[in-house]
């Protein structure tokens, strides 16, 4: 099969406020097996998010692969809490872009 | 009782209204509850800080109009938390209002209306604080200050089931709850008919958000969840949609950043031993819920405090050597800024849209703009004339800023409105912090009032 984006082995890619202080990240899939190959290419991890986002590893305050859900799932912290004037994203509804074109190893 | 069921049309009344159609399906599956939460902290610190709501009025009436017609109709309790998008006491006021009214118009029978309070007085905390109760900061916040608490306007408490149960216990048909936590509203209700906490929190936990734990994708259409002593059974009133073994496991991980647990004033809801079943089409049961009562309780608390006046404005770029240095033309502005007032006692924001506005500093392209810009600038400060020079400021020097080769030289950016626009003013969250209490009717007080004839 070699390399695919994310956004081809994932049914949905979102973030969202998780109070008022994070943004988490959920990376869905439809099936066990897409779910599994992702956990196992190793493409998402604290280090490569971090790498991903340029952020120090420090600002990842969760990581979890959720086995009921087929999902793997980070939680970032906000520098400012939402809704501080100068947030472009109240919501943290428009932060998951990036991870569309995150490259996966077959 | 075997079984008790409880419909959720709307995971966010008043923010966007409510489908009717698979409302009237949920209706016709004969609930015992209809129920609704109709807050949420994602819209800012605007909404509580200022005391007012973000949802329209209309649309908040017609969705308490929809839900408060079917409960009378069925004779079943309706139970709203949250009351206008913040829960802060205006806003209980103003649902109650809406309720009386609804029951005038319609010319309903009487009924009982309950409803609680959770806006917690400063000087109520200063004494905790004062007396060594510290108040603890959560996700990241340092305990309570008391200069925070100060630059603090308005604190709201989210209520646990306590006060729903015991205003149900008084014999309340409608409640309209202060700040509550999502799901407490509907586990409140199962508690209260003595089903099990480990699935009565789970039933809340999965209604919160009504079609949210369905898919195909959709909000706002009814969901309705059904508790036995053993179980917890959860089905979409929307034609189209089902509730899967994967949107219902999956909604346990929305909006929060571990999808195994959530926190409760009393204790926490554990998912880790879920066991999810395909029941039917589009039913999921789901098994192996935990609550763990906490040793003592802590209630949340949400404060927004004052940071200024806002004025707000816009412009453009289009010229690619001005695109490449917008961080001087800004630069430029700033110090212009400076000059008039000074290095603090106000805020100069700018979004540019176009390189990293909507993500900031996680913008991984942001050495990568587009052929265009577009830059919002934002202005703060104590007063409402200084807002609206210094954001002029901010706006206008970006068209003199002084490039050292640009071509251009009759204005660096363009405006499509030559003015700056009054804007709300600004907020932040300055309390995300717990308190503890005796009891989980502590913040809460309850009142309850005859409705209709």
């Amino acid at each position: 099969m070699g390399t695919q984006k994310l956004n081809e082995l994932a049914k949905t890619i979102r973030s969202k406020n998780a109070g008022v202080n994070k943004i988490t990240f959920d990376i869905i899939f439809r099936d066990r097996e897409r779910y599994e190959r992702v956990k196992r290419s190793g493409a998402l991890s604290r280090e490569t998010i971090a790498n991903l986002y340029r952020i120090p590893a420090d600002r990842i305050s969760d990581f979890v692969e959720y086995d009921p859900g087929y999902a793997i799932k980070f939680t970032i912290y906000r520098l400012q809490p939402s809704g501080s004037a100068g947030d472009g994203d109240i919501f943290g509804a428009q932060q998951y872009a990036p991870l569309l074109d995150l490259e996966v190893a077959d | 009782m075997q079984t008790l069921k409880i419909i959720c049309p709307n995971g966010h009344l008043g923010f966007a209204p409510l489908r009717p159609e698979s409302f009237r399906l949920g209706v016709e599956a004969g609930p015992d509850y209809i129920a609704a939460d109709s807050g949420s902290d994602d819209v800012g610190p605007v909404p509580l800080g200022s005391d007012t709501s973000t949802s329209p009025q209309s649309w908040q009436r017609q969705d308490l109009e929809h839900m408060l017609l079917a409960s009378r109709r069925l004779g079943v309790p309706m139970i709203i938390g949250s009351a206008g998008d913040t829960g802060a006491n205006s806003r209980v006021d103003l649902y109650v209002r809406i309720i009386t009214e609804l029951a005038k118009v319609h010319g309903l029978g009487k009924f009982r209306l309950g409803y609680f309070y959770s806006e917690v007085d400063k000087e109520y905390l200063r004494r905790k604080m004062r007396g060594g109760d510290p108040i603890l900061g959560l996700e990241g916040y340092a305990d309570l200050t008391e200069p925070e608490l100060d630059a603090t306007d308005r604190i709201v408490a989210m209520a646990g089931v306590h006060p729903f149960i015991e205003l149900l216990r008084r014999g309340a048909d409608v409640i309209i709850g202060g700040r509550s936590s999502d799901a407490a509203i509907f586990a409140a209700a199962a508690v209260h008919h003595g089903f099990p906490d480990d699935y009565a929190y789970y039933l809340g936990k999965v209604l919160e958000c009504a079609s949210f734990c369905a898919e195909p994708y959709g909000g706002k259409e009814t969901v309705l969840g059904e508790i036995s002593h053993h179980d917890v059974k959860v089905t979409a009133m929307h034609p189209p949609q089902r509730c899967t073994v994967a949107s219902v496991a999956g909604h346990a991980m929305y909006e929060r950043s571990n999808p195994y647990e959530e926190f409760f004033a009393g204790g926490k809801l554990d998912m880790t031993n879920c066991v999810y079943e395909q029941f039917s089409e589009r039913t999921t049961r789901v098994t192996g819920s935990r609550f763990v009562p906490a040793e003592r309780m802590r209630v949340k608390l949400e404060g927004s405090g004052k940071v200024g006046e806002r004025y707000v404005g816009v412009c453009g770029i289009r010229d690619p050597y001005t695109i490449a240095n917008v961080d001087r033309v800004i630069e430029w502005a700033r110090a212009q800024a400076r000059e008039r007032f000074g290095s603090s006692g106000y805020e100069l924001h700018y979004n540019v849209y176009g390189r990293d506005g909507v993500m900031g500093d996680l913008e991984p392209l942001r050495d990568k703009p587009g052929h265009e810009l577009c830059i919002l600038v934002q202005g703060v400060a104590p007063t409402r004339e200084m807002a609206e020079e210094l954001t002029m400021i901010g706006l206008r020097q970006m068209f003199y800023a002084r490039l050292p080769d640009v071509k251009g030289t009759a204005g660096s950016v363009a405006f499509p409105l030559d003015e700056v626009l009054h804007a709300s003013p600004a907020y932040r969250w300055t309390l995300n912090h717990t308190v503890a209490v005796e009891d989980g009717l502590e913040l809460f007080p309850l009142h309850m009032i005859d409705v209709g004839t």
